[in-house]
């Protein structure tokens, strides 16, 4: 079995990390295994290692020749430095990078802090959605008056969500 | 607030009194924050990074937290001060290494630094004494809030804040604790204990974080996951284990005490012996020394007032701290001959250790009434 990380040597240090039921492992050369820390406890973590290895393969099968349409960010740059380009990477590359976050972290959605305008937006977007929906329904049942009320007030809303 | 300032002052953490910190010597807590499309500081070009700091940093420099703070760019400092504030954990190794486009600003206290363009384009942390990370989670949770209405964010509502690294993403919060443990050390309980902390989801390292040695039996407790658990979860979870690592502290010591008081009256002496007559000395025999010295206050075998001069130690024997006070560049034989000779000059004033005092004081329950 070859190395993950030099993947040209012969793998002699077997690694396997049991996180919260999920499991994960990892091969490595006696060379890799040295400059990877594994042989220090103190400095080692399996979640980092996989960034380097696993991240890049995972990143591969979402999308194979893609670059994020915001930085110009690709899957090769991922695999040089396991850092991503910039926040939308995050959507380009989501197939991928979900299997990883998942193996990474203990859930799959956020349930902590959330910026104040995330909430204000989320809340402007619902209103938004109520709004046309209604207006689609006064259309429908040809009550001009409501339509023309309803569509001052998504004018209203949009150049609130504009500013 | 200039360089010097910071220099002259250590910062609040290190005098301040907070709980368990004869054990935890301090508590961080950090979240990283990015730019919504914007690229992360690793990818940016100069150009970029250099306009999204001139974006960041007034914003940052204009909190009520940072009236009089000290804001420096990164190339503006030379190596040696950058150092200064890595031993200090104001800043990180990787932001030391940084320059054009990278700055960080703090406070005077030295308990709030914000580096800007480090991985991520803030990454904020606080700073305290003691066990007290939720204190420390709520300063720079405060700071966030206020700057979100100033800056935009990248926030995704299923994944959370978004990190340049996934490791991050969700919560962006690293907190973690320094730990004194020498009494684990001494009875060779410590790897256990780091065994089953990693077992758990949480990160044990060493005393500059990622990939650094173990010195002077410091050792640095932080979670390892960020996403799909609140802030204050982690916080408590991580504060729970932490209590209990501060509990078997004590039983190693106690044990020490009872079992081994040979080895244990052996070790406080010796150090005591090398660290008041040595004329070289390097940085990482200079803190496992130490901190044997400070299990000897611990102990009571030194009186209580000791503490902070040795504490300071800890800090003033690093490298570019006695670089930094000695007004020039050493080679490492130099480094050692100045460290020997401060550390002498310190202890001067330092009675022998009284082995009678430690025996009495672990009889009466001291070490149980820090725990409680």
């Amino acid at each position: 079995m070859l190395c993950d990380v030099c993947k040209c040597n012969d793998a002699t240090v077997f690694l396997t990390q049991i996180l919260e039921g999920k499991m994960q492992k990892v091969n490595l050369c006696d060379a890799c295994s040295k400059e990877k820390g594994v042989q220090d406890p103190t400095g080692f973590a399996l979640a980092d290692l996989l960034l380097g290895i696993g991240a890049a393969e995972e990143i591969e099968k979402g999308a194979s020749t893609q670059k994020c349409p915001v930085c110009g960010f690709s899957q090769a740059d991922f695999k040089k430095t396991g850092r991503l380009g910039c926040s939308a990477c995050y959507i380009t590359f989501a197939e991928g990078l979900n299997t990883l976050l998942k193996a990474m972290h203990k859930g799959t959605e956020h349930v902590g802090k959330f910026p104040q305008h995330a909430h204000r937006a989320m809340e402007l977007n619902n209103r938004m959605r109520a709004l046309t929906e209604n207006l689609q329904k006064a259309v429908a049942a040809e009550n001009y008056e409501t339509a023309a009320s309803l569509r001052d007030q998504i004018k209203q809303l949009e150049s609130d969500l504009a500013s | 607030m200039k360089f010097s300032n910071v220099m002259a002052t250590a910062g609040e953490w290190l005098r301040g009194e907070g709980p368990h910190h004869q054990i935890v010597v301090s508590s961080r807590v950090r979240l990283a924050r990015n730019l919504r499309n914007r690229p992360f500081p690793g990818w940016a070009k100069k150009a970029e990074r250099t306009s999204i700091l001139d974006l960041v940093r007034p914003r940052v420099e204009e909190l009520t937290e940072m009236q009089d703070s000290f804001s420096e760019g990164l190339q503006e400092l030379s190596a040696l001060e950058r150092q200064v504030l890595v031993e200090r954990h104001l800043i990180s190794r990787e932001h030391a290494a940084k320059g054009v486009g990278s700055a960080v600003v703090m406070n005077r206290r030295q308990t709030l630094s914000i580096m800007i363009n480090e991985e991520d384009h803030l990454r904020m942390q606080s700073i305290r004494s003691g066990l007290q990370l939720k204190q420390a989670f709520k300063l720079v949770d405060k700071i966030d809030s206020a700057l979100e209405s100033k800056l935009e964010f990248a926030y995704d509502p299923r994944l959370g804040y978004l990190t340049a690294c996934p490791t991050n993403v969700g919560t962006g919060m690293r907190a973690s604790a320094m730990l004194h443990l020498p009494g684990l050390v001494l009875s060779e309980l410590i790897n256990q204990v780091i065994q089953a902390v990693s077992k758990i989801g949480l990160a044990v390292r060493g005393l500059y974080g990622e990939g650094t040695e173990a010195m002077g039996n410091l050792f640095q407790i932080s979670n390892q996951t960020t996403l799909g658990e609140k802030e204050d979860e982690i916080i408590n979870r991580l504060s729970k284990v932490i209590e209990t690592i501060i509990e078997k502290e004590h039983d190693a010591r106690q044990v020490l005490l009872q079992k081994k008081s040979n080895t244990l009256w052996d070790q406080i002496g010796r150090a005591y012996g090398v660290l008041t007559y040595a004329h070289a000395m390097a940085s990482k025999e200079a803190l496992n020394l130490l901190s044997i010295i400070k299990l000897g206050v611990d102990l009571g075998a030194f009186p209580e007032d000791r503490r902070l001069p040795i504490d300071e130690l800890f800090i003033d024997i690093q490298p570019a701290h006695l670089q930094k006070s000695s007004q020039q560049k050493l080679n490492a034989e130099e480094r050692d001959h100045l460290r020997a000779q401060i550390i002498r000059e310190r202890l001067k004033l330092f009675p022998k250790p009284d082995i009678s005092k430690m025996a009495r004081e672990s009889g009466n329950g001291s070490i149980a009434q820090d725990l409680k």
